[in-house]
């Protein structure tokens, strides 16, 4: 059996009849069972898979209408609510939560005939770009299981890029599906913000983060936000994408396309290969028939300050609600004093989680919101109006998705600002809304360049088929693993 | 000088579901903690869904109230810890970064005197915490959700009051103009709630919480009033502080704990976008929302005629101004009106009867109807009005079921009129010279008929057999 198709490959091989979904199912779990105490890109996996498969292809044998996917086995970032399976954010926290409903993505996945294969490790909340801060052990980067795969999204990754699933769901709220993308050699998406619906997310940054699908090319990226976008009534930061059809068309391409070349994204400390493998893109790209020039987005400088400010603003709210008293495991029949219970319980969290909800109860309290988190508001207002100017000019902008290469796990683990740092070209489509992906370009000394093309709010479809243009550029080596 | 402000929580009671999700606006008919979802009970990874009719409604009451009403409208965090909060945040508004809010200052008056509202919120009503356990040392509290997430419009007032009749007044306006408008009913428990603040000449502001009701508000200002004063007078001084209500011995205590200087790090709520009410949209609500109580009274004055005092009590009762907004006609309408102030009030004092009531309008339309043409006297119409309240009879079956037609056949009450001319023969001779005691033998008549004579012809009659 050979894992090693698209997503849009394997439709079709099981509409022809040539395999089954319980015996590509069935490959999976195996694949898992043998790579995954390696890797570790999955918190539990799906004992029910080959019965779900095997009903799927019942439907398929009878002539039933049968969804899309066709059992296709996708991994899930354990931040999303599958109705009556744990869903544990890699927290201890969550260590038992079993969510009591699906959330919007999952639900509309189902109805197309989605195998959720396992819930795919993150770090904890979703607030980390390396995966270490799980609370149950870092993911590992399958080209080099030394390296960090990135993250927070990096069992998403990781998942897809070692053939466990064809295709995942991850979340961005600053690059988490893009970083790690970027370090495993996968296409990352991070829509328009609003494409997606986020009901059953658990929130870290609500108001810039979207789930993104992790995927071998990007058609498949394309087929998947075909079947997930859209207004939801559960949503209503959702927007209206009026049933895009984002695979229709994907062959566009670039000529004619004007294409803005970011600086402060390729600035001192960026890595020689990565520098390298950005101006081959652009090269590639103006190839094609597009126009490149570089564009210079003044407030990037301070994109990632303003980033942590408001991220560990929202998510000192967000994560509030875990008191213990209704997440909890540690009960008493004599009962706590209120205070003292909710401190022990807060211990619950792990140590990034911590720092983030103390300078999230820090940045925006009384006397100190004016001077970090509404100066933090008006850098995200700035660099908006920044990149909308520069979006008048140009139809898309390029920069690499991560300024360096897959580092060592450990590496930088004690080192939040040096970690921080590695956020800088991603944080920026989170800020403003709008869509950016990481296309698959380079390997150098065995480790994987992602590339980021960036476009204006809803041009979703045009930032797809630009990424599928650069993609057809390059043939990558396959994952050594 | 005495300055009362007051800060008052409205349920939106008559709201089909709750500010963000569909469980029922309306817990009270629930077991504990069977009112409840993802969204209501802030499990991870549900979002708000903001109700629409809420918004439209509390826009109502800001409109009602004279206060401005921005274009756009937004959420904000209030953040604390309480255990009846499920998301440790409460989804509320703010004005600090401009009038985002439902409404914006504003003022109604209240008898002479001009009350300012400082704003008008919309938010979420947490859970409610139940306590049981007679000691404290077996005491445990128990959290409810059901109420978690209820539309709640918080009404901010300027330190305007004087005295406790003023806020009084107010409250008296204020409930019977949410209930005009259909949007809350103030009689269910805990519908309303309020915080006061009250200061006297010379003294410190004193905050008083946990009032829970209408009621207890103007019990707990008087207090507080006649404590500040004791104290001022014996020259103690009056610490700025807050207190409790304590309902059971309906006195404020201080709150022995120190109140701390809570820091809510209010935010916008990035899950709500911003709503726009813009002035076409207003419009359209201003002409949606029920006439007032002010424009009903003037109506009923010089429309009907109608006294100004019952056209007061008729107006700003939504209960019996529905009644006789159906009932009346042009001609009937002062007999209507009438009726259900003299009358009906009488006997549908309390929530309980009211609802057990079943009178209609045409029952009212009828029973007005048969007055005027002397079809039943008033004192019967009284005994039949007590019967269709009990029973929802129609008016005929009830007249025949008790005999409560009048006597207005000639002969018949000729006849009566006979045996008391040949009972009463001093006050016959009497009345021969003084026309008032021909009244005595009227009610006579009436005695000998039950009340059921027709009061007008019995006169007549009377007058022809004695001269």
């Amino acid at each position: 059996m050979n894992l090693k198709i698209s997503a849009l490959d394997y439709v079709q091989e099981v509409q022809n009849g040539n395999i089954s979904a319980e015996d590509f199912t069935a490959a999976t779990l195996e694949r898992i069972h043998s790579v995954d105490e390696k890797l570790h890109a999955f918190l539990s996996v799906n004992d029910d898979a080959i019965n779900q498969a095997r009903e799927i292809d019942k439907k398929i044998k009878s002539g039933d209408k049968v969804g899309a996917c066709f059992g296709m086995p996708i991994s899930i970032k354990d931040n999303m609510c599958i109705k009556n399976s744990k869903t544990t954010c890699a927290s201890k926290m969550l260590e038992n939560f079993v969510a009591p409903y699906d959330a919007t993505v999952i639900s509309k996945l189902k109805e197309q005939d989605a195998i959720f294969i396992g819930k795919a490790n993150m770090d904890e909340f979703a607030m980390g770009l390396t995966t270490e801060f799980s609370a149950y052990g870092p993911s590992k980067n399958p080209w080099n299981v030394d390296c960090t795969p990135g993250g927070s999204s990096g069992g998403s990754a990781v998942s897809v890029s070692a053939f466990e699933c064809v295709a995942s769901l991850g979340s961005d709220t600053g690059g988490s599906v893009r970083n790690p993308a970027s370090f495993c050699s996968a296409v990352g998406y991070k829509p328009t913000y609003g494409l997606i619906s986020r009901y059953g997310l658990i929130s870290y940054a609500n108001s810039i983060e979207q789930i993104g699908p992790v995927t071998r090319t990007v058609k498949d990226t394309a087929f998947l936000l075909n079947m997930i976008t859209g207004l939801d009534p559960n949503d209503n930061t959702t927007v209206d994408n009026k049933n895009e059809d984002y695979l229709s068309g994907i062959d566009s391409g670039v000529e004619g396309k004007k294409i803005g070349i970011i600086k402060e994204m390729m600035a001192e400390g960026t890595d020689p290969a990565v520098i390298s493998a950005t101006k081959d893109a652009v090269s590639k790209l103006e190839g094609l028939g597009a126009i490149c020039e570089e564009v210079s987005l003044d407030m990037v400088k301070y994109s990632v300050a303003a980033y942590y400010t408001i991220t560990a603003t929202e998510a000192g709210s967000n994560l509030a609600r875990y008191d213990n008293l209704r997440y909890g495991y540690d009960f008493s029949l004599e009962g706590y004093e209120f205070n003292s219970y909710i401190q022990k319980a807060r211990k619950n969290f792990g140590p990034e989680v911590t720092r983030r909800m103390i300078i999230g109860g820090f940045v925006p309290s009384a006397g100190h919101a004016g001077k970090y988190f509404l100066k933090a508001l008006k850098v995200k207002n700035k660099l908006t109006k920044e990149i909308n100017e520069a979006f008048k000019k140009y139809d898309l902008l390029i920069a690499p998705t991560v300024p360096i290469l897959p580092f060592k796990l450990g590496e930088k683990i004690d080192d939040p600002v040096a970690l921080f740092l590695v956020d800088i070209n991603t944080v920026t489509a989170n800020l403003t809304g709008k869509p950016a992906i990481s296309v698959p370009f380079a390997v150098s000394n065995g480790l994987p360049i992602g590339i980021q093309l960036l476009a204006d709010s809803m041009n979703d479809k045009m930032l797809l088929q630009a990424a599928h243009a650069l993609e057809q550029t390059v043939k990558l080596p396959e994952v050594p693993i | 000088m005495t300055k009362i402000g007051l800060e008052i929580h409205c349920q939106l009671t008559n709201l089909e579901s709750k500010l963000f999700c569909s469980c029922k606006a309306n817990y009270r008919q629930f077991e504990i903690n069977e009112n409840i979802c993802p969204v209501c009970m802030g499990l991870p990874g549900s979002l708000p869904r903001l109700n629409q009719d809420a918004v439209k409604k509390a826009t109502m009451i800001a409109m009602a109230l004279n206060c401005s009403t921005p274009d756009k409208i937004a959420f904000f965090r209030k953040n604390y810890f309480y255990p009846d909060l499920p998301k440790n945040f409460q989804i509320t508004q703010l004005n600090i970064y401009g009038d985002t809010s439902v409404g914006g200052p504003g003022s109604i008056m209240v008898g002479d005197k001009e009350i300012r509202i400082t704003r008008i919120q919309l938010e979420e009503d947490p859970g409610r915490l139940i306590y049981e356990g007679s000691s404290s040392k077996n005491q445990i509290t128990l959290v409810d959700y059901n109420r978690a997430g209820t539309p709640l419009v918080e009404i901010v007032t300027e330190p305007d009051f004087e005295n406790p009749k003023q806020v009084r007044e107010f409250l008296n306006i204020l409930s019977d103009l949410l209930e005009n408008l259909g949007v809350s009913d103030p009689s269910l428990e805990g519908a309303m709630r309020a915080d006061a603040n009250v200061s006297i000449e010379g003294g410190k502001k004193v905050e008083i919480k946990n009032i829970g009701s209408f009621h207890d508000l103007e019990k707990a200002v008087h207090f507080e009033i006649t404590r500040q004063e004791s104290l001022h007078s014996r020259e103690i001084e009056i610490a700025q502080e807050t207190r409790h209500w304590d309902d059971k011995r309906k006195i404020t205590i201080s709150s022995r704990s120190k109140e701390e200087a809570l820091d809510y790090r209010y935010f916008l709520e990035g899950d709500i976008p911003w709503v726009t009410i813009d002035p076409a949209i207003q419009e359209k609500l201003k002409s949606e929302m029920p006439e007032s109580i002010s424009s009903k009274k003037e109506r009923y004055v010089s429309k009907y005629s109608i006294p100004n005092q019952v056209a007061d009590v008729l107006s700003s009762d939504k209960f019996y101004s529905d009644l006789f907004e159906d009932s009346h006609t042009e001609s009937n309408a002062k007999e209507i009106a009438n009726i259900i102030t003299t009358d009906l009030m009488g006997l549908v004092d309390t929530r309980e009867k009211r609802e057990a009531s079943k009178i209609t309008a045409i029952h009212l339309r009828d029973l007005a109807d048969a007055i005027q043409t002397g079809k039943i006297s008033r004192n019967s119409a009284k005994n039949a009005l007590h019967e269709i309240v009990k029973t929802g009879k129609d008016l005929s079956q009830v007249m025949s079921d008790l005999d409560l037609g009048n006597v207005s056949d000639e002969s018949e009450l000729l006849t009566v009129i006979k045996d008391v001319i040949s009972e009463e023969p001093q006050a016959v001779e009497q009345a021969k010279s003084n026309p008032q005691t021909i009244n005595y033998l009227v009610g006579k008549v009436m005695q000998k008929t039950k009340g059921k004579a027709d009061p007008k012809l019995t006169l007549d009659l009377l007058k022809k057999q004695i001269e």
